[in-house]
This record gives structure tokens, C-alpha cells and sequence, in this order.
């Protein structure tokens, strides 16, 4: 039994961070149309990001930290202006295979400038592990876990309730009436970009604390694409119920089926059960239906 | 500038070859390829290989998604199911190349098959993400299941012999590959002359008014998913027995999303697209390589930023061309033709 409560617990805790990666990738696509598919290079940039600041300029926990988002936000500042910005209104191959390209390009920089040497940050909390009744968490999945969760809360509440929240809602929902109302679209766009960027290099940086980092991270990123296609592209609460039951279907079926089932099984999971959904509800479990007219 | 381009009748226009300089051109181009392989040697044999199963692999995801606009995350795999499909007829069979090459192409559209069939209730972002999927759960059998395909370690697979004559090297080859090459592009850029490649057509541009003019949608799409896997399987068929080995690494996620780069550069939905782009994307790193072997002798350590490079400039070519060129090299190409066409009066 205690295996089984702490696959759950450990579950819980990587759907956590993946819920945070997945509601910066919701928010882009739900604000302009456009699946990132650099969302994993985002993350790994991010965790190179805080590694410069810490390690190599010898900041501060909380000031690199910082400066890890606002660097994440003028990524996503620069990649929108810059790319795409000049796809609006194109087909969705051209989209996906730009963001594809981007990630391609984010890689291949990475290794450029950081080497594809394996990482570490240095131990950021304390090292003993979390105790809960017979339960044994890792003290870098508790904190991620923690800080990931506190980074959804307060995207939650910023989209809620802040002005430019409510802003970035009404563009999502209907673009025309949002330009009408005053509100000028393009920066909502590029707002998104800045805060999808900074949600996935909060979630690098919880990985990267918990695994190492090397340019390779962002193939963590493959593993959103379940998480958000589960909860369906454009809902919010989606992208965190699909979080944590990736989470947890991965830690399941990487505790019990491995020995049943050559490989890795938990990487596979996810792609398995994503298959099923799609083909039981094929938006998701909370998309949006897209009803089409001529 | 062209001129006398007058037709009587209606064979004449429609014909793909429709004016007597194309003739001389196309007839210099089959005599060109006829020739190269006395002239150049194994290393350049060696691309035009590769290039040509590129070609294959490359026109088979230009019909699925360029022309019927399904985006396929999963293109290697299918060439890697045709690939170990052949591996295994010929080392646990012992069934002869010629046969092998058509039977990996219905093993390929068979799983093609499977994999489109979703697209009747999905398409767009959610078909693309499922056909990720696909090459996910492809990639691990590739891997996992041991007793087919060897795991890890994969198969060696000996040369193709047809009529006991061995095609063991990169020259001979090339007069598998030529034949096969031609033969698919003959036949895609005639399927766009038929109903079947203009309902693929129709569904790309909007589905739903394809389906209002009669158009069996499920079915379409699925004909699209079994020709493009199909050239897949062929591609990968051709693809093993050059090589002679098979193993998982050959078919990463990657590798799609290279196919995909090349009928993205190439030009989206045209076969002469297809072909441009699997040469310029076969040539691209040889010519950074070679780029860098000239650095590297000033500053010894440049070869180590060759693989980072490499990723950069693909990444790049994508999103250049997707910016500024999104019909691709075939457009300029048409460009380029056009300059000549109307020289002296370009307006």
C-alpha cells in the first residue's frame, strides 16, 4: 500500500510542475491560436538561464531567480515580435513548423553557448527528504512541487482577476469584440508569449533542480503535449487535472508495469493514454468543440 | 521569351510535358542521370543515394500533408516500419528485394491506415498531436519488442540481389534507386490530374465544402494516410537495403520533423517541391561541414560547433522560409523559369 501512496504522491508532485508547463502553453494557444512546440526548449533555456545567473555570475538564490523570469519574459517578448508575429492568419502547418524550427534553433544555441555538458544546479533546499505518515517524497519534488503550484495559483488569479487577465481572456474569446473595446490585441499576444515563456522556464527550472540540466532537457517537453491535449488545447483547469493525471499514470504504470513490460514504460504511458482520450473525446476532456459553419 | 505555345487539343494541354523545350529539358535531365554515376564518385553516389530515398520518403508526406493538408508528426516511423518490414522478409523469409520493396509499402500504408483512422473524428492540432503519438508508441516497439526487430542492436540485412545480380554498392545502387525515384514522382504528379489527388486538394482548402461537393471525407483522408505511408514503406525499404542495417536510432521524432522541413523548404504541396527540398536538405549539412573544415583550419576546435550548427541553420531554414517564402524553393524555381519566359518583357 505504501507503494502505491507514494507513486501517487510522487505522481502528484511531477503533475504539479507539469501542470504549470502545460497552463503556459494553454495560455499562448488560447490567446493567439498557435501550439508552441518549443515549450521544452523554453523550459531548458529557462534552466540555463537561472544556471548562468547562479552559478556563473554567482547571484543570489532570489535575485537569479528573478532574473530567470524576466529574461523568460523578454524571450517571449523577442520570439513573438520577431516570428510570429508574421504568421498570424496562416495555415497550421506553417505554424507548428515554425514553432518546430524555433525549438530547433533554441537547441542548437544552447549548445552553442552553454556546451552539451551535463549540469547541476547547487542544492537549493535542504536535503532531507519530506516525511508524510509512511510516504517518502525527495525534497526537490516537494519544493518543485510547492513552487509550481504557488506559480499556477498565481497565474490563476492574474488571469482572473487583473486587468490585463481579463484583457487576455477577452482576446481569447472573441478577438473582434476585443479590439472594439479598446483593448489592443497585438500586445495581448505578446503578453501571452511572455508569460507562456516564463511558465515553461519556471517549470525547466523544477526539473532542471531536480534532474540536472543539459540542452536535451526540452524533450521533457514532449511529454506537455499529453498533459494538454487530455485537459483539451484551450482550457486552463484542463491543462492542471491533465498535469497531475500524467503524473500519475506515469509514475503507475513506471512502478508496476515495468516489470511486465520492457522499456520505458513511463515515458510511453502518457502517448497511450493520450491515444485513448483522443479517440474517446477527441478536444480533450475540457476542449472547446469547434463547431464549423461555411 | 516562349512562343508559338498554341494547342488544338485538349490531350495537348493537358498533357504534364506540355511544350517542346520542356521535352529537351527533361530529356537533358534523364541523360544527366544517366551519366553521373560513371562521372562522380562513391561519396557522391552516396548523397544521391540518400537524396533519392529522401525524394521518396519526402513526396509520400507531401501528398498526406501538403496536398490534404493532415500534418504527420509521424512520417519516420512509417518509413521505419517499411525499413524493418523489409529487414525481416529478407533475414527470417529470405523473400527477394523485388518483392520486399512493394510488400514494406502496404505493411507502411496498413499502419498508415490505422494511424489515419482517428482523423474521422479529429484533424487539425488534435490529428497532429495523435500522429505524435504514433511515432512515440512506434519508436518504443522499434526498441522494445526484441523477438522482430532486435532491439537495440537491430538487423543487418545482406545487399539486394535481383536476377542474381548483387547491388552491393553505392554505384549500383543508384540504378535501384533512379527507377524507383522516377517511378514515384511519374506517378504522384499524375495522381494530381486524377480525382482522388484533387478531392485531397479540395479537403485541404476546406473540408467541409469538399464533403458538400460529395467528397467521402474519411475515406479520402485515409487514401492519403495509405499512399503517403505507402511511399514511406518503399522509402524505407530502399533505405535498409542501402545501409544494410536497421536499427531504432534511424527513426527518431527528428527525423519527421526533417521530412517535414523539406517539404516545408521544398514547397507544400508540390512534387517538384518534395525533390528540391530532400536535396537541399541532404546538401545543407555537408555544405556547413565542408564550411567548417575550411575554418577548422584556422582554428582547430571548429569542428566541435558542427552538430549545435547544424541545428541552429535547420531551425533557421524553417523559419526563414516560413517567413519570407512559404511556398518554398518551388516557387522560386517557378520565379526564376518565369524571368526566362518572358525575357525581354518582364512586365
Amino acid at each position: 500500500m505504501w507503494f502505491f501512496l507514494e507513486l501517487i504522491a510522487n505522481g502528484i508532485a511531477v503533475g504539479g510542475v507539469y501542470a504549470l508547463i502545460a497552463l503556459g502553453f494553454v495560455l499562448i494557444y488560447k490567446a493567439t491560436s498557435i501550439i508552441n512546440f518549443a515549450t521544452g526548449e523554453f523550459m531548458m533555456i529557462g534552466a540555463y538561464f537561472f544556471y548562468t545567473f547562479m552559478v556563473m555570475l554567482g547571484l543570489p538564490a532570489i535575485p537569479s531567480f528573478l532574473l530567470v523570469m524576466l529574461g523568460s519574459a523578454a524571450l517571449g517578448f523577442a520570439v513573438e515580435r520577431a516570428i510570429l508575429r508574421h504568421m498570424l492568419g496562416q495555415p497550421t502547418i506553417s505554424i507548428v513548423m515554425v514553432t518546430i524550427g524555433l525549438s530547433s534553433i533554441l537547441l542548437g544555441l544552447a549548445e552553442l553557448i552553454w556546451t552539451s555538458d551535463f549540469k547541476n544546479f547547487p542544492p537549493l533546499f535542504p536535503r532531507a527528504p519530506i516525511i508524510m505518515g509512511e510516504v517518502v517524497i525527495r525534497s526537490n519534488f516537494f519544493w518543485g512541487f510547492v513552487i509550481a503550484m504557488a506559480a499556477v495559483v498565481v497565474f490563476a488569479l492574474l488571469f482572473k482577476y487583473a486587468k490585463v487577465g481579463v484583457a487576455m481572456r477577452a482576446t481569447a474569446n472573441d478577438q473582434m469584440s476585443a479590439f472594439s473595446m479598446g483593448i489592443n490585441v497585438r500586445t495581448m499576444f505578446t503578453v501571452a508569449w511572455s508569460m507562456g515563456a516564463i511558465a515553461a522556464a519556471l517549470g525547466g527550472l523544477i526539473i532542471g533542480n531536480i534532474g540536472g540540466i543539459q540542452p536535451t532537457l526540452g524533450m521533457v517537453g514532449l511529454t506537455i503535449f499529453p498533459v494538454v491535449i487530455l485537459g483539451g488545447l484551450d482550457s486552463i483547469a484542463g491543462a492542471v487535472v491533465g498535469g497531475f493525471i500524467v503524473g500519475i499514470v506515469e509514475n503507475l504504470a513506471g512502478g508496476y508495469l515495468h516489470e511486465y513490460v520492457p522499456g520505458d514504460v513511463k515515458e510511453l504511458a502518457p502517448f497511450v493514454v493520450l491515444v485513448l482520450i483522443l479517440l474517446i473525446k477527441p478536444y480533450g476532456l475540457f476542449g472547446k468543440e469547434e463547431i464549423e459553419r461555411l | 521569351m516562349r512562343i508559338g505555345d498554341y494547342k488544338v487539343s485538349y490531350g495537348a494541354d493537358e498533357a504534364v510535358f506540355r511544350t517542346g523545350t520542356v521535352r529537351v529539358w527533361m530529356i537533358v535531365l534523364f541523360l544527366a542521370m544517366a551519366v553521373f554515376p560513371f562521372w562522380a564518385g562513391d561519396y557522391l553516389l552516396y548523397m544521391a543515394n540518400l537524396t533519392g530515398i529522401a525524394i521518396v520518403a519526402a513526396v509520400g508526406l507531401n501528398i498526406l500533408t501538403g496536398a490534404a493538408g493532415q500534418i504527420s508528426l509521424g512520417h519516420a516511423a512509417f518509413v521505419g516500419i517499411g525499413a524493418y518490414t523489409s529487414a525481416i522478409l529478407i533475414t527470417k523469409l529470405g523473400l527477394p528485394f523485388i518483392i520486399c520493396l512493394p510488400l514494406s509499402g502496404l505493411s507502411a500504408a496498413l499502419f498508415g491506415v490505422i494511424v489515419g483512422a482517428p482523423s474521422m473524428r479529429m484533424k487539425g492540432l488534435y490529428l497532429c498531436i495523435a500522429t505524435l503519438a504514433a511515432q512515440v508508441i512506434f519508436e518504443y516497439l522499434f526498441k522494445n519488442w526484441e523477438s522482430l526487430t532486435g532491439g537495440i542492436r537491430g538487423i543487418n540485412v545482406p545487399a539486394p540481389t535481383i536476377f542474381g545480380f548483387e547491388f552491393n554498392n553505392e554505384f549500383r545502387f543508384y540504378f535501384i534507386t533512379v527507377p524507383v525515384v522516377i517511378i514515384v514522382v511519374t506517378a504522384a504528379r499524375n495522381l494530381f490530374r486524377t480525382r482522388v489527388g484533387r478531392a485531397f486538394i479540395a479537403i485541404r482548402d476546406r473540408d467541409f465544402s469538399a464533403q458538400l461537393m460529395g467528397i467521402n471525407l474519411f475515406r479520402y483522408k485515409l487514401y492519403a494516410f495509405a499512399l503517403s505511408s505507402f511511399l514511406a514503406g518503399v522509402a524505407g525499404c530502399l533505405w535498409v537495403n542501402f545501409i544494410k542495417i536497421v536499427t531504432p536510432e534511424h527513426f527518431p521524432l527528428h527525423e519527421s520533423i526533417r521530412y517535414l522541413a523539406m517539404i516545408i523548404v521544398g514547397g507544400l504541396g508540390s512534387v517538384l517541391g518534395s525533390i528540391f527540398g530532400a536535396i537541399f536538405m541532404t546538401i545543407i549539412p555537408e555544405v556547413l561541414k565542408s564550411m567548417l573544415n575550411i575554418v577548422s583550419a584556422f582554428s582547430p576546435d571548429a569542428m566541435a560547433y558542427l552538430s549545435p550548427l547544424q541545428t541552429v541553420v535547420f531551425g533557421l531554414l524553417i523559419v526563414v522560409f516560413l517567413v519570407f517564402e512559404p511556398h518554398g524553393l518551388a516557387e522560386m524555381w517557378r520565379r526564376v523559369k518565369d524571368y526566362f519566359r518572358l525575357w525581354p518583357f518582364e512586365h
